[in-house]
């Protein structure tokens, strides 16, 4: 594989997030085969010696991300990939991972579930599990690419939000995504931002491994660098050692807590399209959100005015911009691949009862057309424009 | 500046003073789980001491008469021995009452979720193939749940030392049947006897490959030490087992007496390993823990250096994508 950045080619989703990786600074990565994500794995066993990383396959996936954190506490940036059902096994050590502060990323190209469920067909169905997937009240961020250029330039930002805030992130890609080959011109490496990990400056007896601080972020000493930590799973105090008094726990909860809700500028974004004189929003995440676009543009053409909204972050949910557009729209479609994981999210959010939240779900396996959404927003006009009337209107 | 400066300290820290790097700390400030000051002069004591983090974590929480303070107070003194630093030793453990021994060690410690210490330090000693990685595990932690990881971790021959501490019974959680009680035994969860038959831990390591196999007991301290610092010093995968007693529970539901009268048990079962040794025989005779190193395979090349070798040596050179 080939890849030349500034020049247009030829790229799967896969691809690129092995590449962003690469760009982002990961020197390693372990996991376990399985389908729509094992090219991950495959390029990465290629170019890791290359750059001075290192490459495992593990017996399961949770060694996989157990290898991920133990050699993140070394020092390295570290990322596995897997799909639905590696997921599932992930979780206990992203609960590990975010309970112990260890930056780490976890891809999951989404596959249809439960259990093996459709390994060669897509879903979006993972999108709870990323955020509530392991036990206990912890922080999540998750994002959403909806491109092959995306796949790169997201996985470079889950590495860099990994590191900032000290947290497993999930890059949330789906078989679409991951297998489609697009036409892509990625961006130099030198023009995008990289954070490192902030290595500590206190002397060694000084530090604290996890110190209160109002954002939840610190910087972090690895093991070998003459700070000699403690890393417990166990609720824990400032230096890292087991604790069971009720302050230090609700202080370490509250901490890992505030992570998430303390630093909005860092973990909102979101794309717009067609949004600022819109009556019709079209919320759509990932891969429906290619078909969303197109079908603003259709509508668009019968004088409709509709937007799109597109969270690339999903996790923690975009609030205010999801507000704003619900204080501005009429309705709001939100298409997606489950049975509302998303829309759920948003009624959340809608105080007002006069807001008219619907969902396109889709769950056959089969990627949501332009066309369905189209004729899901037309019919919703129709209808309203009937009641409007007075009138019976036959949809 | 540093993060003290930027009012990111906790409570516990003194007034910032102006220049923080500078002034080295003779006296750090206590954290706030210090028992207290009448311990601190216990790390200015050389030998063990200095590899304990006397103030914060003592007294310890195993039972009175648990073998792991042996184990414990063994493995410093090896460590010793072996004239490690502290910062090149890392020590990772899983759950359980095993899983306690790295809080109280001054040195890099990690301890994990249950069954899974061993993949965490695949990948420190991976990333850091400098460090010294130890791995503490129960016998459940490493045999059941962590069975997986276990014999996987034994065929890859990563220069990783896991000492196997064998109680055969699940003490943290009140006395269930683990992997290694033997038949018959009784658990809370086998009020009737064991029906099961249990792992052999170093049986099972031997056939998953592990390139070096030991097998201590709490009885046999001197030897415990020795095996320590001999599977510390071995290039691969080295596991040590220790034949431990579990006096508050296994003992209790066994009406196994004290931890005096299995400690005996344990200095009349065992026989010291050797070629000739006719394992059965002495099984017959009532002699089952075979004691000593049972397995050194010294030509194997370890992981780390293997990777080294085959896979980043020949990918030298070749072009990196993107460039």
């Amino acid at each position: 594989m080939d890849i030349q950045p500034g020049k247009p080619q030829l790229l799967s989703g896969n691809e690129a997030v092995a590449y962003g990786a690469l760009v982002a600074g990961a020197r390693f990565f372990a996991g376990y085969p399985i389908t729509p994500s094992t090219e991950i794995a495959e390029i990465m066993a290629v170019e890791q010696p290359k750059v001075g990383g290192k490459f495992i396959q593990m017996e399961d996936e949770i060694a996989s991300l157990g290898a991920v954190i133990g050699a993140s506490l070394a020092g390295a940036k570290s990322f596995t990939a897997t799909s639905g059902p590696g997921f599932s096994l992930m979780q206990e050590h992203i609960g590990f991972a975010a309970m112990a502060e260890v930056p780490c990323v976890v891809v999951n190209v989404m596959r249809g579930g439960p259990s093996t469920g459709l390994p060669t067909k897509t879903s979006q169905a993972d999108i709870m599990q990323a955020k509530y997937g392991s036990h206990g009240d912890y922080p999540s961020i998750a994002l959403m690419p909806n491109s092959v250029l995306e796949c790169f330039t997201l996985t470079i930002k889950a590495f860099n939000l990994a590191e900032k805030f000290r947290l497993p992130v999930t890059l949330l890609s789906d078989e679409v995504i991951g297998h489609m080959r697009e036409k892509v011109v990625l961006p130099a490496p030198e023009t995008l931002e990289i954070i490192d990990r902030v290595a500590p400056t206190v002397p060694p007896d000084w530090y604290q491994h996890y110190p209160a601080t109002s954002t939840g972020i610190a910087p972090m000493a690895s093991f070998g660098t003459g700070y000699r930590f403690h890393v417990t799973g166990l609720t824990h105090d400032p230096y890292g050692f087991p604790t069971e008094r009720p302050d230090e726990i609700e202080a370490l909860l509250q901490k890992l807590k505030n992570k998430e809700i303390h630093n909005p500028k860092d973990l909102t974004m979101v794309e717009e399209y067609m949004l600022k004189d819109a009556e019709i929003c079209i919320l759509a995440v990932g891969s429906v959100a290619r078909s969303a676009r197109q079908a603003v543009k259709m509508l668009r053409r019968y004088n409709i005015r509709a937007g799109l909204l597109r969270p690339q972050i999903v996790w923690p949910f975009p609030k205010i911009p999801v507000e704003e557009m619900l204080e501005q729209v009429q309705f709001v479609l939100i298409p997606e691949m489950n049975v509302g994981q998303v829309r759920k999210e948003v009624e959340r959010l809608a105080k007002d009862p006069r807001h008219n939240i619907r969902g396109l779900n889709v769950m056959n396996s089969c990627m949501i057309t332009a066309e369905q959404i189209v004729e899901r927003v037309l019919a919703m006009e129709l209808k309203s424009k009937g009641a409007r009337k007075g009138g019976r209107v036959h949809v | 500046m540093s993060e003290i400066a930027n009012g990111n300290s906790s409570a516990v820290l003194p007034a910032a003073p102006e220049s923080p790097v500078k002034l080295a700390p003779e006296e750090p400030p206590p954290p706030a789980s210090a028992p207290g000051q009448a311990l601190r002069f216990m790390d200015r004591r050389p030998g063990v001491y200095s590899w304990l983090r006397v103030k914060k974590k003592f007294p310890h929480m195993w039972c009175p008469g648990c073998g792991l303070g042996a184990v414990l107070g063994a493995f410093t003194r090896a460590l010793i021995q072996q004239d490690y630093s502290k910062d090149e030793v890392v020590v990772v453990s899983g759950i359980g009452c095993t899983g306690r021994i790295p809080v109280y060690l001054d040195c890099n410690t990690l301890h994990t979720t249950h069954g899974r210490a061993l993949t965490f330090a695949t990948g420190i000693k991976l990333v850091k193939p400098h460090l010294k990685v130890i791995v503490f595990m129960g016998d459940g932690d490493a045999l059941a749940i962590g069975g997986n990881h276990f014999i996987h971790a034994c065929r890859r021959n990563l220069g990783v030392t896991a000492i196997v501490v064998n109680n055969s019974i699940y003490g943290m959680t009140g006395g269930q049947v683990s992997p290694t009680t033997p038949s018959g035994k009784r658990g809370t969860t086998a009020p009737m006897g064991n029906i099961e038959q249990p792992f052999d831990t170093c049986a099972l390591a031997i056939g998953a490959g592990a390139s070096f196999v030991a097998r201590a007991t709490v009885y046999h301290y001197n030897l415990m030490e020795k095996l320590m610092c001999q599977a510390m010093s071995h290039d691969g995968f080295a596991l040590l087992e220790i034949v431990s007693n579990c006096q508050t529970f296994y003992g209790r539901l066994n009406k196994a007496g004290t931890h005096i009268d299995m400690l005996k048990q344990m200095r009349d079962c065992a026989v010291t390993y050797s070629p000739a040794l006719d394992v059965a025989k002495a099984a017959r005779e009532g002699k089952d823990i075979v004691i000593g190193v049972l397995k050194q395979e010294h030509e194997r090349k370890e992981y780390c250096a293997l990777y080294e070798e085959e896979v980043v040596r020949p990918s030298q050179g070749s072009q990196v994508i993107g460039h």
